[in-house]
């Protein structure tokens, strides 16, 4: 009776399958699931924080609206098209990974190609939300009470250290997100390198993915909420 | 004995068990196995309990009589806050999930292990670094702003409330985590045959659980980032004095808090239906609505939270919603507590320790539910809110409810887990004395309740002091009955202690059908489910009739 | 007695005549919403009374009558559920619940619609006091206790001035957050003359279990005679100053802060102060004299003691000279 045991782990045993799973599909299909589950959580913990900013928003507008003149719209802007251009190199990365033959060296390069764009494009967002970042210290826009744009010259009606309070919280919490995503393209990569992916075992890059597009699904949310409040 | 035994072994004879699998410390503190981290969960939570619960037994002591005289108002309010903080987030909230959900959740699904190993891993010491920055919260000036971290007091207290609620915020990763890898285990790693309508009832409440974990844990991850913040910024989001709304952070945080009562309560569900039962040869009856009322209150749990708000301030509408909301939720839950009566019908009843705590549990429980509806009645509630009635109900739920159900799982596991019977006279006199402790400490705050008490108070006007005193000389007799517990069960580690054999209850479901312990992959072969986990030999199926 | 012995000796009562210090006796109702509210509240009881019995007691006969005889196991019934009798355990609550819903429902709309002509007090919470102001009479403002006419609708608007209190008077059976930045409302009738307990049921820090105030129903004559007094706070007949200042300490609340026996609370004692050093927070020291003691008053925070926050709320406005004044002579006075 001992069958079922044997027939799991004997045979042809793929080297990344787990002890604990039966199949590669298996593993696979718990693994994609896992990530959606966590998704949800990313997806739950920001709209605890867009409802913060729906709450001040309902109670001040008027603040709101003075206060979100002095956001720069190109830079966010930009930041959102180069965002998008990220989900697109991502998701030709996982592209690529699928229809990937094992051990085929062209199409680990494809890989590899489009995941160093993709992180090529975090790079800069993050580069171009630094500027933005400076601008904003060098102003006193800070959060709550290191707020002093008054002292800078600026008349903003209200209350707009609440308004800054929660810009700064928000992008940045997504821009942790976006640095741990560049962060496991690193690991990725290394494992592409690696030989690791093909369309036998793509998890690693699929997941990315999933997760990458949230981080830029995120922004896309908060870029019109913030910038273009009118 | 080999240090990796071989698992494609076919001689079945002695296979060694998942503690002697491997040797050395490190094979602990990195171990993958789900089992061992239930071990390792099991010995964190009980610490945290009596870590705890000697925190309460001073309170009471306290509270012996109307003056100050043990503590000062600070000592006390950081007692009451410690208390309050590692009952929840250390111990009930982690307790069955991590220790039995992880020692059976696998063996119950008939797995090898669960879906994501180093994720469970990862989540246990998670929740070892919550587990310490909580604490070092008493070397950094104590924490004294309740378990709810209302603000602005949160915010401008002195003590180190900063660093709690990163703590707090950290558990929930461990959190969340957990009930992640549980869902996708119970969707994925289910043995051949074991379909939806064939887990035990178990699984359902741990996934039920997980799902809570997943949907409202991120939400309190916010809200207490977000209290951190606002202390090290000050943004003003929470705090009148800039502008913020304090009332906007109990909405956050009852959000999750109040989900967060189901998460702590389902699991003990689930172990009460194994336990009835087992130790009454009874089929469960109702297993379709037992199972489908824990996805009911998972949900409904959602959407109840502004009942801990009907005097704070939000809309009168508000209120009369959140009320009637709070009622449907008691409806699948009544449904439950009828079923588990209903399963002793015609049963044949054993009378064991376990058997007690689970038969315990439901006149606690029900108490416990039973006078949450005085507190969903919102008249009654402006009178009860914040008194010793509230304290009262949250025990009979929590630990009457819970930890009831709890220590009752843990003398029914006992024997898988250890492999040896615990005390079984230790163990009956333990559940007398927690029947007659737990009623006399928290019945008696019912009538302070409702002659105004309130919680939260170190010195108290001398009127209430009679219940009070009668109130404190309970929790020493249920303290001493904790004790008799734990040393039942610490006696199936004395060198007379009885084997248990692999299935000592004759119960049907997986996790009985393996080696006790259990060897290191589970079982010697995966299992192929036929039936259902309560089908007893028991029952009579000549020609009773048949619904 | 046995009871006697175990409970101790009886406890000394608080001067509020009217609670009762039999555990098992309920709370006196003192106004109209008290008396309805008992009614569900026992409504409730006996429903739930019920629903215990009926439960515990079917639980109970089938441990007696289904207990596992002495030898081996007796067959067991082969029931797996019953539709029937599913849906009326779950129908019948229901609709007990809904009732229970509509009835409290109903209540609490009365308990939180105030008639329209209800006399207006002003409640503020802080730490850790509560500061009642009565518009209508230019003046009176009292501390930690509240006065309200028998019979008449009474309207509390409550805020704070630091974190969130809650204003609860059991015997009112009625209770409201006093939140900061917010007004909030709360009303009653009282309908029994007495002394009663108020009490903050919020946590607030250290001494929210010292926030305990009182309130005191008086008829309606005696109600205007006692404001006016409230109102007017001035040295009497042959009254010393010493006297008079100890009369403004008590009417500001000074003892929620100030001991004047030697033992520091939020702020630092006042006995033996006058003409003695204090060292202030940045590490000066000054002499406590007239010039000090009306500051502290006025502009509190303008210095802060070593060792303590600044708490203190400021005096400007509610006292006048005159009794600053004999706060001065009283504080000297504290030996
Ligand atoms: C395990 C945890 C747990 C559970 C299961 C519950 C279950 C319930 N709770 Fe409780 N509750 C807490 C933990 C829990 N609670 C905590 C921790 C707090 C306070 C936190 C704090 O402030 O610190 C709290 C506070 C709390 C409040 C706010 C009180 C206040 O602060 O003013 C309310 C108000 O509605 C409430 C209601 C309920 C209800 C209606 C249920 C229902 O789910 C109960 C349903 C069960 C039954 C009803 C019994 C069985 C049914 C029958 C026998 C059928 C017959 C019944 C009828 C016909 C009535 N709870
Ligand atoms: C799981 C939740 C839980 C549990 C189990 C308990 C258990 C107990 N609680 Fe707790 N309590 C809370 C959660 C819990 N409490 C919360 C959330 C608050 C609110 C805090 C706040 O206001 O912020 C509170 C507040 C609270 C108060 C109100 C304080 C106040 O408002 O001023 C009081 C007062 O009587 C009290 C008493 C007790 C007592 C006597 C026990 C006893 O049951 C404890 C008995 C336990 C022991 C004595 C330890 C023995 C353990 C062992 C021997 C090891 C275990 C091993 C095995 C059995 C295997 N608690
Ligand atoms: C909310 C608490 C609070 C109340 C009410 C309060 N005080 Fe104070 N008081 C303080 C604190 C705290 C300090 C010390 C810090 C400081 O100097 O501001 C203080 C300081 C003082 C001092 C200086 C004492 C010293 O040792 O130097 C005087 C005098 C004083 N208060 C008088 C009064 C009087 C008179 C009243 C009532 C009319 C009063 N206080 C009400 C909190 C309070
Ligand atoms: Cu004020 Cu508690
Ligand atoms: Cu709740």
């Amino acid at each position: 009776m001992s069958t079922a045991h044997t027939d799991a782990h004997g045979g042809e045993h793929n080297p990344h399958l787990a002890h604990h799973f039966d199949t590669m599909e298996q593993q696979a299909g718990a693994a994609k699931l896992g990530m959606w589950l966590f998704l949800a959580t990313e997806i739950l913990m920001f709209s605890g924080l867009f409802l913060a900013y729906f709450v001040i928003r309902m109670f001040y507008p008027e603040m709101v609206l003075g206060a979100h003149e002095h956001l720069n719209k190109f830079a966010g802007g930009l930041n959102t098209v180069v965002l998008l251009v990220s989900s697109w190199t991502m998701a030709m990365a996982v592209r690529s990974a699928q229809v990937g033959k094992p051990n085929n060296q062209a199409d680990i390069a494809k890989i590899k190609a489009f995941l160093a764009m993709t992180f090529a494009c975090g790079g800069i967002f993050m580069v171009v939300k630094y500027f933005e970042y400076s601008a904003k210290f060098a102003h006193g826009m800070l959060p709550g009470k290191f707020y002093t744009a008054h002292l800078h010259g600026y008349d903003i009606p209200g209350l707009p250290h609440i308004f800054f309070g929660i810009y700064f919280v928000m992008t940045g919490l997504h821009g942790v997100h976006v640095l741990v995503g560049m962060a496991l393209m690193v690991w990725i990569y290394l494992r592409a390198v690696r030989g690791d992916f093909s369309r036998q075992n793509y998890a690693g890059v699929e997941n990315l993915g999933l997760y990458w597009h949230i981080v830029d699904l995120v922004w896309i949310f908060l870029f019109p909420l913030l910038y273009l409040v009118k | 004995m080999s240090q990796q035994p071989a698992h494609h072994d076919n001689n079945h004879g002695e296979e060694p068990n998942f503690y002697r699998a491997k040797r050395g410390i490190m094979s602990w503190l990195f171990t993958v196995d789900h089992k061992r981290l239930g071990v390792m969960y099991l010995a964190s939570v009980l610490l945290f309990f009596l870590v705890a619960g000697i925190l309460a037994i001073f309170l009471r002591t306290e509270l012996l009589t109307p003056a100050a005289d043990y503590v000062s108002a600070s000592t006390y309010n950081q007692l009451f806050t410690l208390h309050g903080a590692i009952m929840v987030f250390l111990f009930i909230i982690p307790a069955t999930p991590g220790a039995l959900g992880n020692i059976f959740l696998p063996l119950m699904l008939g797995a090898k292990d669960v879906a994501f190993p180093r994720l469970n891993l990862l989540s246990f010491w998670v929740y070892s670094v919550a587990a310490v920055m909580l604490l070092c919260t008493l070397l950094l000036g104590g924490l004294d702003t309740g378990w709810t971290f209302y603000t602005p007091y949160s915010t401008s207290t002195g003590t180190a409330a900063g660093l709690a609620a990163l703590g707090v915020f950290v558990a929930g990763f461990s959190s969340i985590l957990t009930g992640l890898n549980f869902v996708v285990t119970v969707h994925r790693m289910r043995a051949p045959g074991q379909t939806w309508d064939r887990l035990p009832l178990f699984v359902w409440a741990i996934y039920a659980t997980a799902v809570i974990q997943i949907l409202a844990t991120p939400v309190l991850a916010i809200t207490v980032l977000l209290v951190f913040i606002e202390r090290f910024l000050g943004i003003g989001i929470f705090d009148p004095a800039m502008g913020g709304d304090p009332v906007l952070f109990q909405h956050f945080f009852w959000f999750y808090s109040h989900p967060a009562v189901y998460i702590m309560i389902l699991p003990g569900f689930g172990i009460i239906s194994e336990m009835i039962t087992v130790h009454s040869r009874k089929h469960i009856f109702g297993y379709k609505a037992i199972a489908l009322s824990s996805v009911a209150i998972a949900v409904i749990s959602f959407v109840v939270w502004g009942h801990h708000l009907f005097v704070s301030g939000q809309s009168e509408v508000a209120g009369i919603v959140f009320s009637f909301l709070t009622f449907a939720v008691a409806v699948p839950t009544a449904i439950k507590v009828f079923s588990w009566v209903a399963t002793l019908y015609g049963g044949s009843i054993v009378y064991n320790t376990p058997m007690w705590y689970a038969l315990m549990f439901l006149w606690t429980f029900t108490i416990g539910g039973l006078t949450g509806v005085y507190l969903a009645v919102i008249a009654v509630d402006v009178h009860l809110h914040d008194t010793y009635f509230v304290v009262a109900h949250f025990h009979y739920v929590m630990m009457g409810g819970l930890v009831v159900a709890f220590i009752g799982g843990l003398f029914h596991w006992w024997p898988k887990i250890t492999g040896r019977f615990y005390n079984e006279a230790l163990g009956k006199l333990s559940a007398l004395l927690v029947f007659i402790g737990f009623n006399v400490t928290f019945g008696t705050q019912f009538f302070l309740g409702h002659q105004g008490m309130p919680r939260r108070y170190f010195a108290y006007l001398p009127e209430y002091e009679a219940m009070h005193r009668i109130s404190t000389y309970g929790s020493w007799i249920l303290a001493a009955g904790l004790f008799c517990a734990l040393f039942g069960l610490l006696a199936a580690f004395s060198k007379n202690a009885k084997k248990a054999g692999n299935n000592p209850w004759n119960a049907m479901s997986l996790e009985w059908q393996t080696q006790s312990p259990p060897i290191e992959h589970n079982f010697h072969e995966t299992p192929h489910v036929t039936g259902s986990p309560y089908d007893f030999p028991e029952i009579d199926k000549s020609g009773g009739v048949h619904h | 007695m046995l009871l006697n012995l175990l409970l101790g000796p009886d406890p000394a009562l608080l001067g509020t005549d009217a609670m009762s210090a039999s555990p098992f006796s309920l709370l006196p109702a003192a106004s109209t919403n008290a008396q309805e509210l008992d009614n569900i509240y026992v409504a409730v009881t006996l429903i739930c009374a019920l629903s215990f019995v009926l439960l515990i007691g079917a639980q109970v006969y089938f441990m007696v009558k289904y207990k596992k005889p002495a030898e081996g196991h007796r067959k067991t019934s082969p029931i797996t559920h019953s539709g029937k009798l599913e849906f009326w355990w779950s129908f019948i609550p229901t609709l007990i619940l809904i009732a229970l819903f509509v009835w409290g429902e109903t209540l609490y709309m009365k308990m939180v619609t105030p008639p329209s002509d209800a006399v207006n007090i002003r409640v503020t919470g802080q730490k850790w006091f509560w500061t009642v102001e009565y518009p209508d009479v230019p003046g009176a403002i009292l501390t930690d206790e509240l006065i309200v006419p028998k019979d008449v609708p009474v309207r509390l608007t409550l805020t704070s001035n630091d974190v969130i209190h809650s204003f609860y008077v059991p015997v009112f059976r009625q209770k409201k957050d006093a939140v900061p930045g917010r007004y909030s409302n709360l009303w009653f009738q009282a309908t029994t003359v007495g002394t009663y307990p108020l009490f903050c049921t919020e946590y607030c820090g250290d001494q929210h279990s010292t926030m305990i105030g009182k309130v005191h129903v008086v008829e309606r004559a005696e109600f205007d005679a006692r404001l006016a007094e409230a109102a007017k706070l001035e040295p009497g007949e042959g009254e010393s100053m010493a006297d008079f200042g100890a009369r403004v300490f008590d009417r500001g609340g000074c003892a929620a802060c100030h001991s004047i026996d030697g033992s520091a609370k939020t702020g630092p004692t006042l006995k033996g102060k006058y003409g003695a050093q204090e060292v202030l927070s940045d590490g000066s020291t000054v002499t406590i004299d007239d010039n000090y003691i009306r500051e502290s008053i006025l502009e509190p925070n303008a210095k802060v003691v070593q060792g303590f926050t600044p708490q203190m709320p400021s005096f400007a406005g509610r006292f006048d000279d005159r009794a600053i004044t004999g706060l001065i002579e009283y504080i000297k006075s504290l030996k």
